[in-house]
């Protein structure tokens, strides 16, 4: 085992086992909202126990001998059932127009195929949109994006689904695709309303100021890449029932979705997943196809069927992170202060909703980053065109919002000839009741520690000396740039979508004392199930390895929210830990009786029970318990308090805390070629009391280098037609191992507390660090800049491509008359 | 029939379709733990280890390569390694210590990726690892992972690299008896075969003579090496081949000839093998064989493959070109040589006929007064396709005057080209600004660049023009200077991964 990264981890010391001791009260959800030091500082040394058995150890993820030795079991390893059938879509080659005719006599007549299937062989509802109706199933009479499915072709084998699928003759009568996002929105093709967050009058602010400016950046999308493509089998059952094996993040929502589909109740309808292949997001609502065509087919032909998309259908056929376009107007002072910031926040929703009104939402949560905002008007637009309709990806609009404020700030920073640095810290949101501790929705930021996370990582990453250092290598360097950048993270945890912050979970303690856990959440490499194995191991005072984890099944826990929004372990955590607690409280009120010692005086620790002078082994206590008729399972649910926000005033409370992290990335480019690298990056995030530290790190590195990666090499393109053209790895180029910096330190805060009462005073970690890597994009602007006298602000879009950076290069080296 | 061996058992097959690739082979038997993540090749997910006989007694050749990209017909003869068979499966047994490094290390998230990154490993920890970040990187090219961001992998393969791993050739001396068997029974079997009840066929004959055989009754055949190009066509686009010859068990194509002033290497020699010759003989060309494919697509991938597919973004042509290599072809109607300049006939078309077979490339050494500068440009450094590919060759005599230029480039037209105009620019004169600039500007001419979602015909031109400036720059300023590098993959940070 490794040891623990941080403090002393004893079972022993008196936080633990007041955290393990019974009869202590359930948090209640309803609770006020614990107050900040007054100076916004993060210690609190009234925060319970951290040190409780296994929390705070880096425990390997709880499957990590089984990947290594390839045991580990994902939807299309399951051993296929007698008669089981393979799916194959059959795409439209247009991206807009109409579907006049699907001819599948060819594909029929072939040996092995067992059916094709189409809109028509629909007998529920044939809509399987998540939140506003819109995404079809299967396509009827309208083509709206690329590759859109028209039909499903079921066979014995995969090679001859595929074969057979190439031969259906699909019938489309083209229109013009809607293409162009910035076209789009001034056409007003608005899929939801308009929303605006307004403080202050900012145009007038602007317009009073000492200095203006304004931009335009436009930030492309991101395919997520999971390793394992969309995959589901479905299985029938009797009675109507269906029990799907699903690689999703959304249980709950493939339950009720393939039910619609099939005209079922969710509760003829079971959803399994043990493990996802990485998911991102693009499991949230992308999993659904899969899942209702595979059940679909096994409904249509009582046979199980399963569908996996290979790498290029997945490419084409599921949504990613959304592209938007960001223009902006500021006015500041002399030091570069912010005055006020207009800015338009428009996200390419491709052909429908999904869930790209909440993507847009959280853009405009993000616009600020760690900036106050005296004045602002912040208005977000959901906008159609012509493509897959894009989802969630880790960060979920946040990046796409923060790359704007950043990019204003770089801007302001040139402008004024100020280190970008300078200008961010000039911007910092103060300390609570410095009267700049609100943000352009309304909600205070009373856990601020941005100044801090910044200092001391400027001075762990030396970054004075090394931009001086730099200054001086660039000028006598004659095709190569060096640049450095120092960026910083705010990221609001909570989902913005209220009904969504609960989480669920089934515990079993079985009379030989081994422990069987369920909960809401699900594995997608995020290591959520061993970090609330430790939450559930401490509660109980027992060894993690006692904790049988197991697949996330809505017959177990129901009505689970996705695993989304970095939220797995503060809602699935305190759900179990909530069940955990709840099994103990009874075996302790039990062994209470029998050892006639008080209900305190019982506590678990060590895999033993002690009560008062007695100790006995966890298993025998459970045994004992049984014997004596005590139940021994427990649910538990949890859900996030204080949290609300009005869309129609645009201010509210929409996140129960805030995740800070702080990031020096260093790069080098050719100026000949525009290719980058970065060579070093040091990274200190924030994620309170950290359940396993080795986890965490695992889940800051691989935010940062999927952020790298959505910055520079991976750019999705489509041609004239609305034909995506990037479709697989060989063109769409997400980080290799080279692409992760030489110097790569990371950091946990190493002192942070949760001041809100999340499990063990931990922080979400998912999403955050991604935004970290808006450091590279700067660092990258920085070494372009130095081919100017420092006051051209580099054109740059997002991905930053060889061809992108090579087109910045040039803009500096040659400025646009205007600039002269 | 081929035969190879997998865990202990010699596997023999017969009426499988030849189209079938390793790794749907391997997961349609219950060997699910190699994964499919792309099915090109590309993300490494699919990787198994093979393993030949070596050239010693005891040795064995363990490479990693990319199952989703190698037809079973591949397998004869070898040993196949999949990362079932590295530790003992359920309970305590022990894990094998690339296995146990990725534990230690917290290198799996999702764990998707693993079991190939496990692989690529195990058989690089059969060679000489090292705790070099870039022998690490090397190595591990042709593995993507999406949730790690590398780190902790790197930090696994030092852990390797400073430890011991029993080769696999001491662990497993049955191994090698049962490859040298196998090579018995296959001498008295006769060329591989292999046809399923649909009369689909695979054929590996083992000389030229063999081959002209087989393809004189199947003359459609499709010929196949490493399959890194053509084996797309079958996962990716649902291609099936009738007929398939496989051309590497040729014997004359694996003749190396380093002795005289002209170089010889075979065509079914693997770039991963190959490139070590072409290194020697022009070491500029080194940056280009990292940043070619992966460990995994070099392993599988030929250079007479690189010149029969004739892609205008292969990455062998522009050197070859600018080395002035004859192609060596045979056929019914003998051997003949192609100068490589005449070899490339129009978007993937060659001057070889379709019954001929690609022999061998014949390079002449490049003279003392030979200048070479070598590049890639590509959206990602590693394991990506050329954008552009340059290779500059310019002959300087004592003054400095050019005397001769071949100038080979990739990706700046449907065919891998010289660039004449940009060539007679500089020949005749001193290398110098101006004649460098006129070369930049007849580049105009020579190329009408690809535009595509690698990049824009406009970049290309650009970049081409830019890297001539820069191969000016090497030739002038010289490539020592560390002070002020002009390749940023010779920019490092003196800092490690911590």
């Amino acid at each position: 085992m490794t040891p623990p990264d941080q403090g002393d981890t004893t079972v022993h010391d008196a936080a633990g086992t007041r955290a393990a001791t019974a009869g202590g009260a359930v948090p209640d959800s309803d609770r006020t909202t614990s107050s900040p030091p007054p100076d916004g500082s993060r210690s609190d040394p009234d925060a319970p126990g951290i040190d409780a058995g296994a929390t705070g150890l880096s425990l390997p993820h709880d499957s990590a001998r089984r990947h290594v030795t390839g045991e580990a079991v994902y939807t299309d390893d399951l051993t296929p059932l007698a008669g089981e059938l393979h799916l194959a879509p059959v795409r439209a080659d247009i991206a807009s127009g109409t579907l006049d005719d699907v001819d599948a006599s060819t594909a029929l007549a072939m040996p092995g195929v067992v059916g094709v299937f189409t809109a028509d062989d629909v007998t529920g509802d044939n809509d399987i949109a998540p939140v506003f109706d819109g995404d079809p199933l299967l396509a009827r009479d309208e083509i709206r994006f690329f590759g859109q499915v028209v039909a499903v072709v079921a066979a014995e084998d995969l090679v001859t689904a595929r074969q057979a699928a190439l031969t259906v003759v699909v019938t489309t009568s083209p229109t013009t695709p809607n293409l162009d996002l910035a076209a789009s929105w001034k056409a007003g093709h608005h899929l939801r309303p308009t929303h605006t967050q307004r403080r202050g009058d900012a145009a007038t602010v602007i317009a009073d100021a000492a200095h203006r400016l304004s931009g335009e950046l436009a930030i492309g999308g991101q395919e997520h890449f999971y390793l394992e493509g969309q995959v589901a089998r479905a299985v029938p059952g009797e009675d109507g029932s269906m029990h799907v094996d699903s690689s999703t993040q959304n249980p709950t929502e493939m339950q009720e979705l393939v039910g619609k589909v099939l005209g079922e109740p969710m509760g003829a309808v079971t959803v399994e997943v043990r493990r996802m292949g990485g998911g991102f997001g693009g499991k949230e609502t992308q999993s659904a196809q899969c899942a209702a065509l595979a059940a679909l087919v096994a409904r249509a032909t009582g046979r199980s069927a399963r569908m996996r998309l290979r790498r290029h259908d997945d490419m084409v056929t599921t949504g990613k992170r959304a592209p938007f376009l960001g223009t902006w107007q500021v006015g500041y002072d002399d030091d570069g202060r912010i005055l006020g910031l207009d800015v338009d926040l428009v996200g390419n929703a491709g052909h429908s909703v999904d869930l790209s009104e909440g993507v847009v939402d959280r853009a405009m949560f993000h616009v600020d980053n760690c900036y106050f905002l005296e004045a602002a008007r912040v208005t977000g637009h959901t906008v159609a065109t012509s493509t897959v309709s894009n989802t969630a990806f880790r960060g979920f609009g946040g990046p796409q919002g923060m790359l704007v404020i950043e990019s204003a700030i770089e801007a302001i920073a040139r402008e004024r000839g100020l280190d970008p640095l300078a200008v961010r810290r000039r911007n910092f949101y103060g300390p609570v009741g410095s009267g700049r501790d609100t943000t352009h929705y309304g909600q205070r930021v009373t856990d601020n520690i941005i100044a801090r996370l910044v200092d001391e990582v400027a001075v762990t990453a030396d970054y004075d000396a090394r931009r001086a250092e730099i200054a001086s290598w660039n000028a006598s360097s004659p095709v190569l740039r060096r640049g450095i950048s120092l960026t910083p993270v705010k990221f609001g945890i909570a989902f913005t979508v209220k009904h969504l912050n609960q989480g669920g979970a089934l515990l079993h303690v079985y009379r030989d004392g081994s422990i069987h856990l369920n909960h809401g959440g699900t594995e997608m490499g995020q290591g959520l199930y061993v970090k609330v194995a430790q939450v559930v191991a401490a509660e109980l005072g027992v060894d993690t390895g006692r904790v049988k984890l197991s697949a996330a099944r809505t017959d177990k826990v129901p009505n689970t929210s996705p695993t989304a929004a970095s939220s797995g372990t503060d809602l699935n955590g305190a759900a179990a830990q909530y069940a955990a607690r709840e099994v103990r409280d009874r075996m302790a009120r039990w062994l209470a009786k029998r050892e006639g010692v008080p209900v305190d005086g019982v506590t678990f620790a060590d895999d033993r029970v002690t009560a008062g002078d007695a100790s006995f082994d966890f298993a025998e206590i459970a045994h004992d318990a049984y014997m004596d008729r005590v139940g021994l399972s427990a649910t538990g649910h949890y859900a996030t308090p204080d949290i609300h926000y009005d869309r129609e005033t645009g201010s509210g409370r929409p996140f129960f805390y805030y995740a800070y992290g702080a990031a020096v990335t260093e790069v080098v480019i050719d100026t000949l070629t525009g290719e980058t690298r970065v060579l070093a990056a040091d990274l200190l995030h924030d994620v309170g009391r950290s359940i396993n530290p080795a986890i965490d790190r695992g889940q800051v590195e691989g935010g940062f280098v999927q952020g790298l990666g959505w910055l520079t090499s991976e750019e999705l393109q489509w041609n004239d037609d609305g034909r995506p053209t990037v479709t697989g790895p060989s063109t769409y180029k997400i980080p290799a191992i080279a692409d992760a910096p030489e110097r790569f330190n990371v950091t946990l805060v190493p002192d942070s507390v949760n001041l809100e009462d999340v499990v063990y005073r931990s922080k979400a970690v998912g999403e955050p660090p991604l935004m970290l890597a808006i450091s590279g994009w700067c660092a990258i602007k920085d070494a372009v800049a130095s081919l100017g006298d420092g006051a051209i602000d580099p054109p740059l879009r997002a991905p930053a491509t060889p061809e992108a950076v090579l087109a910045a290069c040039d803009a500096v080296r040659t400025p646009p008359a205007s600039t002269q | 029939m081929i035969e190879f061996v997998l865990g202990n058992e010699v596997v023999r097959l017969d009426d499988v379709d030849p189209n079938t690739t390793v790794l749907d082979w391997l997961r349609a038997n219950g060997r699910t733990g190699t994964k499919e993540g792309c099915a090109s090749g590309d993300c490494g997910a699919c990787t198994v280890a093979v393993v030949d006989r070596g050239e010693e007694e005891s040795d064995l050749d363990v490479r990693a390569v990319n199952s989703c990209i190698s037809l079973v017909g591949s397998l004869d003869g070898r040993a196949l390694v999949t990362v079932e068979d590295l530790a003992g499966t359920e309970g305590d047994g022990d894990l094998h210590p690339v296995q146990q490094a990725m534990v230690d290390e917290h290198g799996s998230q999702c764990g998707f990726c693993t079991p190939g990154f496990v692989m690529s490993m195990f058989a690089w920890a059969q060679g000489e690892p090292t705790t070099d970040r870039h022998d690490i990187d090397t190595a591990l090219s042709g593995n993507l992972c999406r949730c790690t961001g590398y780190r902790p992998i790197v930090a696994a393969a030092r852990r390797i690299a400073e430890g011991h791993v029993e080769p696999l050739a001491t662990d497993d001396a049955g191994l090698r008896r049962r490859l040298d068997d196998l090579a018995i029974t296959q001498r008295e079997r006769g060329m591989a075969t292999l046809e399923d009840p649909d009369g689909t066929t695979w054929h590996a004959p083992r000389t030229l003579d063999e081959a002209t055989e087989v393809l004189a009754e199947h003359p459609d055949a499709k010929m196949v090496a490493g399959g890194t190009d053509l084996v797309l066509q079958i996962t990716q686009d649902d291609r099936h081949f009738d007929h398939l010859v496989d051309v590497t068990r040729i014997a004359e194509l694996h003749a190396v000839e380093t002795d005289g002033e002209v170089v010889t290497i075979g065509a079914a020699v693997p770039l991963e093998d190959g490139q070590h010759t072409l290194t020697e003989i022009a070491p500029a060309t080194a940056t280009l064989w990292h940043r070619y494919g992966s460990v995994p697509i070099r392993n599988a991938a030929t250079i007479g493959g690189n010149l029969g597919t004739a892609s205008p973004i292969g990455d062998t042509p522009p050197v070859l070109l600018a080395l002035d290599a004859t192609v060596v072809v045979a056929g019914p109607g003998g051997v003949r040589g192609i100068p490589i300049d005449d070899f490339f006939v129009d978007y993937r078309e060659t001057a070889r006929a379709d019954d001929e077979v690609i022999v061998a490339v014949e390079i002449p050494r490049p003279d003392p007064r030979d200048h070479l500068s070598v590049s890639k440009v590509s959206k990602r450094i590693d394991d990506d396709i050329s954008a552009v590919c340059a290779v500059v060759n310019v002959t300087l005599d004592d003054d400095g005057t050019v005397t001769a230029a071949r100038l080979g480039f990739g990706g700046m037209a449907a065919i891998p080209k010289r660039a004449s105009g940009a060539e007679q620019a500089l020949v005749g004169g001193q290398l110098d600004d101006e004649s460098v600039a006129a070369a930049v500007a007849a580049l105009a001419d020579d190329f009408t660049p690809i535009d595509d979602m690698r990049a824009s015909a406009a970049y290309r031109a650009q970049v081409a023009g830019n890297l001539l400036r820069r191969a000016h720059l090497e030739f002038t300023a010289g490539n020592g200077d560390a002070a002020r590098p002009l390749r940023i993959e010779h920019v490092h940070h003196e800092e490690p991964v911590t």
